[in-house]
């Protein structure tokens, strides 16, 4: 299935469908923010009981909340039962679903905040800004957990202001996957395919096109903008942030050199509309992926749609590479989900334990342990699992992962072990979330043709450098 | 024949039969004016008609739901638009900053555009075509009557969420059937879904699948049409245009009025499915721009996704005024265009 028609039944399941109308919505809204209005500042985690006070105890037992989280497989369910083995004391709650910004907000407006919370990792700034999430550098010293397992990337992207505020779990890398059959079809070493060269990429992108009158049959190199502009931008040089969260860098002229680049690149290909429409038909995690299916040339993605592949398509004809940059050097935006504890959490004593198991070392190996058995069982290869955990991620692909057999999925592992020190994130900001809607939407005006890159970029640089000003008077 | 007519030269009864067409759609405004239109003859007879009273018993429930869930947040919201408030901390008195703030924003204009196009748009063509609708089923005697409506009304069903989500399979510009079906005619059709020149055209044929209420609603006015005055005209000559014209649209103006209104501003309030298609995920939100950009789904962003509660609040409270006020001039202009059969007799 369609990963936005995928997406779009989720938001449909999350949303609870016609259960909430728009007059719902709206009254459901305005009443929380009314509610909000009577409740009371707080403090950190571990520095002596709930800032929500209550203590989260029901009779002579504790529980805890979980949002955001779900247990779809044994990765889940092996860290969870750790937890449980930890706390046996603690009463479980887990609200499976996806991460609802709606339902999160109201629910910490209202006095009724889950205690610990399952979210992406860019949403951590806005939220710990306005006091909707709380330190945990005292739950951090207080249980001990050794922040220096953790990749420094993922490091920096729970971190806001010089404190924690989240503690990563997955740890996703953009990698280029090449479809050798589209590659060979060009004449090309699909291994020798170089995207430091971006006169060399572009000839080839458009040699692994196909199209048929109107129809695009074959998307030679697809760059993945807007949502990957930041690592073009790396590409070339440039961030588009200060390290501080504080300065918008969007206005800087190699950020709008690769979003020119990468946007006509599109354009030489058949252009914007077209590849979005389709892309939208594509099914990047079953059997009918867009490399299998010959619908792609080469495209940067996240690792997961690799190791997705290698159960559902394990014989497919790919080279995984990494991305670099213009000098030869492997550069790779990374991200992934966080725990947080919002402000009200009745429990955050057990949301702290919760949080220390669930992204501890030895919690990760026992879960790939379980997923590698499984898959042995079911007679496929087991790729890894790419944690937050570098210490983790030692013993599971040292130890856990052998070679499968499959050349094209061994060899990709060793890229994307390789590219993981390359990772680098956009820092936090105060108004994350309106900083990122700045350049998505300054990179769709650009690959839509209304305005162009420096004229895009500029105005995004405003509204960015205004939000954040906002944010942070 | 003649008793049915003697029947409809009762106002209560007329009345009565528009707040009856207005429960099966859901509205509540013909419904109101129907109790309202009863309540004034009843004052005028000197004693409260039964089937008034009935109507606010009726109404009760929902009466009860808006002073409870509606009236109290929409009073804090008209308290919060005047507030700098982000839902987490405690408001700050902001004055009218949010109101001049929207005046200076470029997606505040850009979404009432989208929003005042697709409004103009979507409601002539849904109405045009429900009436259609209507007519056929109005003609479609006996047994498979019942079927045939069941039919019609059953997209309507659909949830919007869903529909969001049909249409995004139906008007995708590669492989969808809209424009598989425009291909047989050798006409290649637009990238519906990604073009922002056709994006907002493709909400509007989306929006014409769900017109179940909007026919149901005009032909059940059709059904009221008095058979007489057709066969009258018939005698003296009249075709069947002729007939529609003048017969057929003055009896069912009030219905078409009520649709009108309710179209409009649902029209104004929409949300659902353009969210569900285009901003429903991270990915989708990366993608479209600001081409699909309503009203609502812009306040919403500004609600839940920047936590700018208080510029949120002063945005719904604008378009409540908006749409107040046009439905008002709705209500004047619709006095003098349509024809009230009730009124007619009583007067």
């Amino acid at each position: 299935m369609p990963r936005r028609l995928v997406d779009a039944r989720r938001t449909a399941k999350v949303r609870g469908g016609a259960a909430r109308g728009r007059s719902g919505r709206a009254a459901t809204a305005v009443l929380a923010a009314a509610l909000a209005a009577t409740l009371a500042a707080c403090g950190g985690v571990g520095s002596g009981g709930g800032a929500g006070g209550g203590d989260g105890t029901t009779g002579s037992q504790s529980s805890l909340t979980t949002m955001g989280f779900g247990l779809p497989d044994e990765i889940a369910t092996v860290r969870v039962d750790a937890f449980k083995k930890a706390r046996p004391d603690v009463a479980l709650r887990i609200n499976e679903g996806q991460f609802d910004e709606q339902a999160f907000l109201s629910a910490v407006a209202s006095g009724n905040a889950p205690d610990v919370v399952y979210l992406s990792r860019d949403r951590i700034g806005s939220y710990a800004a306005r006091g909707a999430i709380q330190p945990l550098d005292g739950c951090v010293s207080e249980q001990n957990i050794p922040t220096g397992d953790f990749y420094p990337a993922a490091q920096q992207q729970v971190k806001y202001d010089g404190k924690w505020y989240g503690i990563p779990e997955f740890y996703n890398s953009i990698v280029l996957v090449v479809n050798n059959k589209a590659a060979k079809d060009a004449g090309v070493d699909p291994a020798a395919v170089d995207t430091s060269d971006w006169d060399g990429l572009a000839k080839l992108a458009e040699k692994m096109t196909r199209t048929d009158g109107g129809k695009i049959e074959r998307f030679g190199f697809y760059p993945k903008l807007p949502e990957f502009l930041p690592l073009w931008a790396k590409a070339n040089g440039a961030d588009i942030l200060s390290a501080d969260g504080r300065v918008s860098k969007l206005n800087d002229p190699k950020v709008a050199e690769a979003l020119d680049y990468a946007s006509r690149l599109v354009e030489s290909q058949g252009g914007w509309t077209k590849l979005k429409a389709f892309t939208e038909t594509f099914d990047y995690f079953g059997e009918g992926n867009p490399f299998v299916k010959d619908q792609i040339g080469a495209m940067l993605t996240e690792q997961f749609v690799v190791t997705a592949m290698a159960g559902t398509t394990p014989d497919a004809d790919i080279t995984v590479l990494p991305f670099k940059d213009r000098q030869g050097n492997p550069v790779n935006n990374v991200g992934g989900n966080a725990w947080v504890i919002p402000k009200g959490a009745k429990n955050p004593d057990a949301a702290c334990t919760w949080i220390k198991t669930m992204t501890a070392a030895d919690t990760w190996v026992a879960a790939a342990r379980a997923r590698a058995d499984k898959r042995a069982k079911e007679g496929k290869a087991y790729t890894g699992t790419y944690t937050g955990n570098a210490e983790a991620d030692e013993v599971i692909f040292s130890e856990l992962v052998k070679p499968s057999g499959k050349k094209a999925f061994d060899d990709a592992v060793k890229v994307i072990r390789s590219v993981q020190e390359a990772g680098f994130v956009v820092p936090q900001s105060a108004a994350a979330a309106e900083f990122k809607k700045a350049w998505e939407d300054a990179g769709t005006r650009v690959l839509q043709g209304s305005q162009n890159a420096a004229e895009s970029l500029a105005r995004a640089h405003t509204e960015a450098q205004k939000a954040i000003d906002e944010a942070t008077s | 024949m003649k008793k049915g007519a003697e029947e409809r030269t009762s106002g209560e009864k007329g009345a009565a039969e528009k707040g009856a067409a207005s429960g099966a759609a859901g509205g509540e405004a013909v419904a109101g004016k129907a109790a309202a239109e009863g309540g004034r003859r009843a004052g005028r007879a000197g004693r409260v008609r039964p089937e008034t009273r009935w109507a606010y018993v009726f109404l009760l429930p929902w009466l009860i739901g808006l002073v409870l869930f509606q009236a109290g947040p929409m009073l804090a919201s008209l308290a919060l638009s005047f507030t700098d408030y982000d839902l987490i901390g405690a408001p700050e008195f902001a004055g009218t900053a949010n109101y001049a703030r929207m005046t200076e924003d470029p997606k505040v204009a850009r979404a009432i555009g989208n929003t005042v196009v697709y409004t103009l748009l979507h409601v002539p063509l849904a109405i045009i075509l429900a009436l259609a609708l209507a007519l056929v089923l109005n003609r479609i005697t006996g047994r498979a009557a019942g079927a045939f409506r069941t039919i019609f009304y059953l997209p309507s069903m659909t949830p919007y969420v869903a529909v969001g989500v049909l249409f995004l399979f139906l008007l995708n510009g590669q492989a969808g059937m809209v424009n598989a079906f425009l291909a047989l005619f050798g006409v290649e059709g637009p990238q519906w879904t990604t073009d922002p020149d056709w994006i907002l055209m493709g909400i509007v044929l989306m929006s014409l699948w769900n017109l179940g209420s909007t026919t149901i609603i005009l032909f059940a006015a059709l059904r009221n049409v008095p058979r007489e005055l057709s066969e009258a005209a018939m005698i003296d000559g009249a075709g069947a245009w002729q007939r529609f014209r003048a017969v057929t649209l003055p009896m069912i103006s009030s219905a078409l009025f009520f649709v009108v209104i309710i179209n409009t501003i649902s029209s104004l309030q929409m949300f659902d499915q353009v969210y569900t298609m285009f901003f429903g995920n991270q990915i989708a939100q990366q993608s479209y721009g600001d081409a699909a950009l309503f009203y609502v789904i812009y306040l919403f962003q500004q609600a839940f996704q920047f936590l700018h509660m208080g510029y949120a609040s002063a945005l719904a409270w604008v378009l409540f005024v908006v749409i107040a006020i046009i439905t008002l001039i709705q209500v004047k202009v619709g006095n003098r265009l349509v024809y009230y059969e009730a009124e007619e007799h009583a007067g």
